[in-house]
């Protein structure tokens, strides 16, 4: 089941760039939420911070509360704990390319030691159903390497790889963004079907997209959350004016 | 029309030139790299083939001037000599490339550790020799089998660092990204996916150390020593196939000279099947577990 998230006050930054500042919001469990955004306004370095993977990297820095459910992911749980309860899906699809579909997908389980060859074959069959994969690769999953498969079905690999290890919240950045029109049909399908199970949030610079699977709509400009709302609201009448601006296309 | 036409039909053909000289290069400049390889193959053929028997893999060396013998306890001296080498040089060669390349990037102990692995890169054998000779061989008071096997080892460590340091830094930072997102620990991410991903680098480069030292003399003049006799103990001084080759080449005796080359040929063998069964063991293993 999906948690919600609450984010307080949060603010990141890389080196001396000041990121992202102030972000308040919470983000409903067992929807989708969409943030948007013109590129570089901050919605990789937010849905980073989401999960630690902001602090991957040697000059960011981060302060603030991020709470999903009852714990607050900085304070009381180490980074590994959290990136296995909050998955991530990232923009270029990223199997690893020396295993195969089926290691890709139990990888996640091996690498954190998990042994049980039954269950771990339920699992890779489950996440793999889930991710609407499993018909595709069935009769190839220890014969073919992961980076043998299409675009999309490399992206829908790395979704099936992100729920084997069972997470709350699944982050999407730019999830279709290197994908033809079906392969981004069949993701957005995907959503639809893992929002009763997960909490979803995804990035995309695609407004369509947001419209089509979000409940809920955040838009970034310049490190800061210009609006929350319901996408129907975001889309139709927003509260400002900059988003007004963005939505119809006036820049960015 | 047609004159545009005519254009592009000379082109096409400059073109169509201009592949098959590329192509003519890249052939001549293979066969250049590779006679070489070939010639010296052949030749060790014509000379040793002829003194290759049972006996050669089977006996120790005959005393001096006595024909027959053959080489067994130098095959097997190299092989614990390389043994040993590879069991110190390649852990540690393979730790140091890890971290260069994933824990002391930029730090000042990481250019320490890559400048003193460039510099014994440089150090000629013989110096590699004498230095173990005076930190092992003279405090023990005797040459013996560790010497040698500690000297080898020690000169394959910077290949081995330096091909793994940059076989890791060409693994995609996507790949990192995905595990760390798994929520698996930055070592085992380190040791599972990067440093397995970039595996076939890393084994190249330490098959390119492993068959460096096999066919190293000067290195085991002052640790080894060389033995014409049947030796398993690492504590003292073992025959080794370029030392037996060296030692019956610059002999007067005929027999010897052609045991010298059945030597030459059987070393060049040796180290052509361990570095193809290395690589179709590892090759097959490419697509298993995430294990
Ligand atoms: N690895 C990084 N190092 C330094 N600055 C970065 C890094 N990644 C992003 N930034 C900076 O942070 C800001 C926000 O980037 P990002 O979160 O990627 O935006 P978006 O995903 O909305 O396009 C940009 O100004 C960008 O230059
Ligand atoms: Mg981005």
């Amino acid at each position: 089941m999906g948690v919600g998230i609450q984010v307080d006050n949060l603010n990141a930054w890389y080196g001396s760039n000041h990121t992202l500042l102030d972000i308040n919001l919470h983000i409903p469990a067992n929807q989708a939420t969409a943030l948007i955004g013109p590129s570089g306004c901050g919605k990789s370095t937010f849905v980073r911070c989401l999960n630690r993977m902001h602090e991957t990297n040697p000059v960011a820095k981060v302060t603030g509360s991020v709470r999903i459910g009852e714990i607050d992911i900085y304070a009381d749980a180490s980074p590994v704990e959290i990136r296995r309860r909050i998955g991530m899906v990232f923009q270029r699809p990223n199997p690893f390319p020396t295993m195969s579909i089926y290691d890709n997908v139990a990888s996640g389980l091996k690498l954190n030691g998990f042994r049980n060859r039954r269950v771990t074959d339920e699992v890779v069959e489950r996440s793999l159903q889930q991710a609407a994969l499993w018909d595709e690769v069935k009769n190839d999953l220890k014969k073919k390497s992961g980076a043998s498969l299409s675009g999309g079905q490399q992206q829908r690999l790395c979704i099936a790889r992100a729920l084997a290890v069972d997470p709350e919240v699944l982050l999407m950045d730019e999830p279709a963004s290197a994908l033809d029109p079906v392969s981004t049909a069949k993701i957005e399908d995907l959503i639809f079907q893992l929002k009763s199970q997960y909490t979803i949030v995804i990035v995309t610079h695609n407004m369509q997209q947001a419209a089509r699977v979000a409940e809920r709509t955040g838009f970034f400009l310049s490190g800061k959350l210009v609006e929350f709302d319901s996408t129907h609201k975001i889309f139709t009448n927003p509260g400002d004016k900059r988003t007004e601006d963005y939505i119809t296309g006036r820049f960015g | 029309m047609t004159n545009s036409f005519r254009v592009s039909k000379a082109n096409h053909l400059r073109r169509r030139l201009a592949d098959h000289a590329a192509s003519a290069l890249a052939v001549a400049a293979t066969i250049i790299v590779v006679a070489p390889l070939v010639a010296i193959f052949v030749y060790l053929l014509y000379k040793g083939a002829s003194s290759l028997n049972l006996d050669f893999f089977t006996k120790i060396p005959k005393g001096p001037g006595e024909t027959g013998g053959g080489m067994a306890n130098a095959i097997w001296g190299s092989a614990i000599l390389l043994g040993i080498g590879s069991l110190l040089g390649v852990p540690i060669g393979i730790a140091a490339g890890i971290f260069l390349a994933e824990y002391g990037r930029g730090s000042k102990l990481a250019n320490i550790v890559r400048f003193t692995a460039d510099v014994l890169n440089g150090v000629p054998s013989i110096v590699m020799g004498i230095s173990v000779y005076s930190l092992i061989v003279l405090p023990q008071k005797h040459f013996s089998a560790f010497a040698g096997g500690v000297a080898l080892g020690i000169m394959m460590i910077p290949t081995i660092t330096r091909t793994t340091e940059e076989m890791l830094l060409m693994v995609p930072h996507a790949i990192r990204e995905a595990a760390l997102g798994l929520g698996v620990p930055n070592w085992r991410s380190v040791l599972s996916i990067t440093l397995r991903t970039a595996s076939p680098g890393v084994i190249t480069g330490c098959m390119l150390a492993f068959a460096r030292v096999a066919g190293e003399t000067a290195p085991l003049l002052f640790t080894a020593l060389g033995n014409q006799f049947w030796s398993s103990s690492l504590n003292e001084p073992i025959a080794a196939l370029p030392l037996q080759i060296y030692t019956y080449a610059i002999s007067p005796y005929d027999d010897w000279h052609r045991l010298a080359w059945a030597g030459a040929l059987v070393l060049i063998l040796l180290i052509m099947v361990s570095v193809s069964l290395v690589r179709y063991v590892t090759t097959r293993g490419v697509l298993k577990g995430a294990n």
